[in-house]
């Protein structure tokens, strides 16, 4: 069984369909990315899938529902999201805003162990840890925004484009950190619309189109596909 | 002199101490016994901005209706302590009543709110605001509940035992007055208050209000529970407020919904602003600042009739005038408030800071 499965996903804006049924699945230890152009529908259908959107259709993770439940229960289930935009707490400073993430959690020597550790994986993080956040540059935040999504020891991590809005050679960085964390045995989803980077750190994808899915598999599969090269590999 | 006292911080503790209790003998023979109840005034304020800063200045949430909760107080006071329905409850029985329902209140009114943000939450709360207001104005028929505009009179003063607070007392010979003791009453009230406030900011709940003051969708996904979390925001800030207004109530003696108009609100809020968004010492400073200084511009009436034989521009509208003005003033030259946390300030005036930083960063990074 897999970790998150979903199907027949549906999300409506008022008179427009953004998501028409998508089905996905998401194994344990997998990195699985869902790519597509801007407005496809990547976003909402993780939206849907944390419980931010009102949806249609079944979203299972591990063997249980989450329909109908609210964001801060599958929260509590063990999914992290990094939201798009990452939303980091700007007037918050670099140290709460990852005290933030291990909200829920009461262990609190694991949690000072955990932040070492990811003071660790963003050495950035821990120069600046009495910054405020607001403060951070933009790959500064996503790398606060991921640090802060591993405090709660999530089992499945939902990336929302975190290329978005970063210098290149910032992103290039941030794809490292995924990677590593995945090395580590973490679950990811990865929503991204930069194709050519999801599709090289990533085991599996998805291709979205105008709300629903046109491709899916290996990614080394789909970056060889020659429809996707034309679309979104830019050739 | 600071230096002195900041290393000697139990000295300074007792220093302000005795200033606070001397406070009111210093003022009443150097102004005047009038002042001394402006003074009780200003700690009324003090505890409703305190109140207000908890949904505004924690949790973000901008209520421009926050002077509802003070009414109710003010109103529940009255009916259980004055001879409106024959009815003559001890204080420290209906204190807490008050509070707890402009805390219910705080819920109601929150609940239909919560998924409004920034002005449309405003918008709503100071409709709500105006709507217990009008039902104040207007609840004298069929069933005479508030007397309507004409307001409630002869409410019970705040007595322990046989000791009322509204009359002057004797203490080895020394006559202290209604105003002084109520002084002393407030003023423990508002470092209960300050106190209470103080411990929710560093608290628990104290950073999920930050958390979704700052981005509410972040904030879920931390696995905060945000419809619990902003109501109980609402709930908090409320029962200070109906704490407040029972005591106004019982310190007036009278109430009438002229009281508790939307200008109130505003003025709460811009204690706040004034002072320093969530700031406890800033905000303090902001109420008290603004219950003072309308005051003092009394004065400028009597000098003009003094220098001009008489009054050219009425003070009630050069208040307004200054105000605004005082307002455009802070807003331009120090957005963050006259006594900011270090933080905010930091925040407001690190434009420059960042815009280097950036930059610095992208080149690491390239480097």
């Amino acid at each position: 069984m897999s970790l998150l499965e979903v199907k027949g996903l549906n999300i409506h804006y008022g008179g427009i369909q953004a998501v028409r049924g998508i089905d996905l699945n998401v194994e344990e230890g997998e990195l699985v990315c869902l790519i597509g152009a801007n407005g496809a529908g990547k976003s909402s259908a993780l939206k849907g899938i944390v419980g931010l959107l009102p949806h249609g259709g079944q979203v299972h993770y591990a063997g249980a529902s989450l329909k109908d439940r609210p964001t801060h229960a599958i929260a509590a289930a063990g999914l992290a999201l990094v939201p798009e935009g990452r939303g980091i707490f700007a007037r918050l400073t670099v140290a709460e805003n990852l005290a933030m993430g291990a909200y829920l959690r009461r262990d609190a020597a694991a949690v000072r162990a955990d932040y070492d550790r990811i003071y660790a994986t963003f050495p950035r993080l821990a120069e600046r840890r009495g910054q405020l956040a607001g403060l951070l540059s933009g790959g500064e935040q996503q790398m606060l925004a991921i640090g802060r999504a591993l405090m709660s020891r999530p089992r499945l991590l939902l990336l929302d484009e975190p290329s978005m809005g970063l210098a290149p050679l910032m992103v290039q960085k941030i794809y490292e950190t995924i990677q590593a964390v995945a090395r580590e045995g973490m679950t990811i989803l990865l929503v991204e619309q930069n194709a050519h980077l999801a599709l090289q750190v990533s085991q599996r994808g998805y291709v979205m189109e105008s709300g629903a899915i046109t491709l899916a598999g290996p990614s080394a599969e789909l970056a060889a596909d020659p429809q996707v090269r034309v679309a979104y590999l830019g050739e | 002199m600071l230096d002195f006292l900041r290393a000697r911080p139990r000295l300074a503790l007792i220093l302000v101490a005795v200033l606070l209790a001397a406070l009111p003998f210093l003022v009443g023979a150097g102004l005047g016994k009038s002042w001394v109840r402006v003074l009780d005034f200003a700690l009324l304020y003090v505890m409703l901005a305190l109140g207000l800063n908890i949904v505004v200045g924690y949790a973000g949430l901008l209520d421009l209706g926050y002077v509802a909760f003070y009414a109710l107080g003010a109103y529940l006071y009255a009916w259980l302590a004055s001879p409106h329905f024959g009815l003559h409850l001890p204080f420290w029985a209906v204190l807490p009543v008050g509070a707890l329902l402009a805390g219910v209140f705080g819920v109601l009114l929150g609940a239909p709110t919560l998924r409004l943000r920034g002005d449309y939450l405003a918008i709503v709360t100071l409709g709500f605001g105006e709507i217990i207001r009008i039902f104040m104005n207007n609840l004298d028929a069929p069933i005479n509940l508030t007397n309507g505009p004409q307001g409630m009179n002869l409410i019970d003063p705040i007595a322990f035992g046989g000791f009322a607070l509204s009359k002057t007392h004797k203490f080895f010979g020394f006559a202290v007055s209604n105003a002084h003791l109520y002084y002393y009453l407030f003023l423990a009230f508002v470092l209960v208050v300050m106190f209470v406030a103080l411990r929710l900011q560093d608290s628990r709940i104290g950073r999920a209000w930050a958390a979704i003051r700052e981005d509410e969708v972040a904030a879920s996904a931390m696995g905060i529970n945000t419809r619990n979390v902003k109501l109980l925001a609402f709930a908090m800030g409320a029962t200070f407020g109906g704490l407040a207004g029972g005591l106004f109530a019982a310190f007036q003696g009278f109430i009438s919904p002229e009281s508790f108009g939307l200008m109130e609100s505003i003025m709460i809020l811009c204690m706040i602003v004034l002072g320093g968004m969530g700031h406890i010492p800033g905000v303090i400073l902001g109420a008290v600042l603004l219950t003072v200084l309308p005051e003092a511009l009394r004065y400028v009436g009597d000098w003009q009739r003094a220098m001009l034989g008489h009054v050219a521009v009425d003070p009630a509208d050069l208040r307004m005038l200054l105000f605004g003005c005082a307002l455009i003033l802070m807003m331009l030259f120090r957005p963050e408030g006259l006594w900011p946390s270090r933080q905010r300030k930091r925040e407001l005036h690190a434009a420059d800071e960042v815009a280097e930083h950036e930059s610095a960063s992208v080149y690491d990074v390239r480097g």
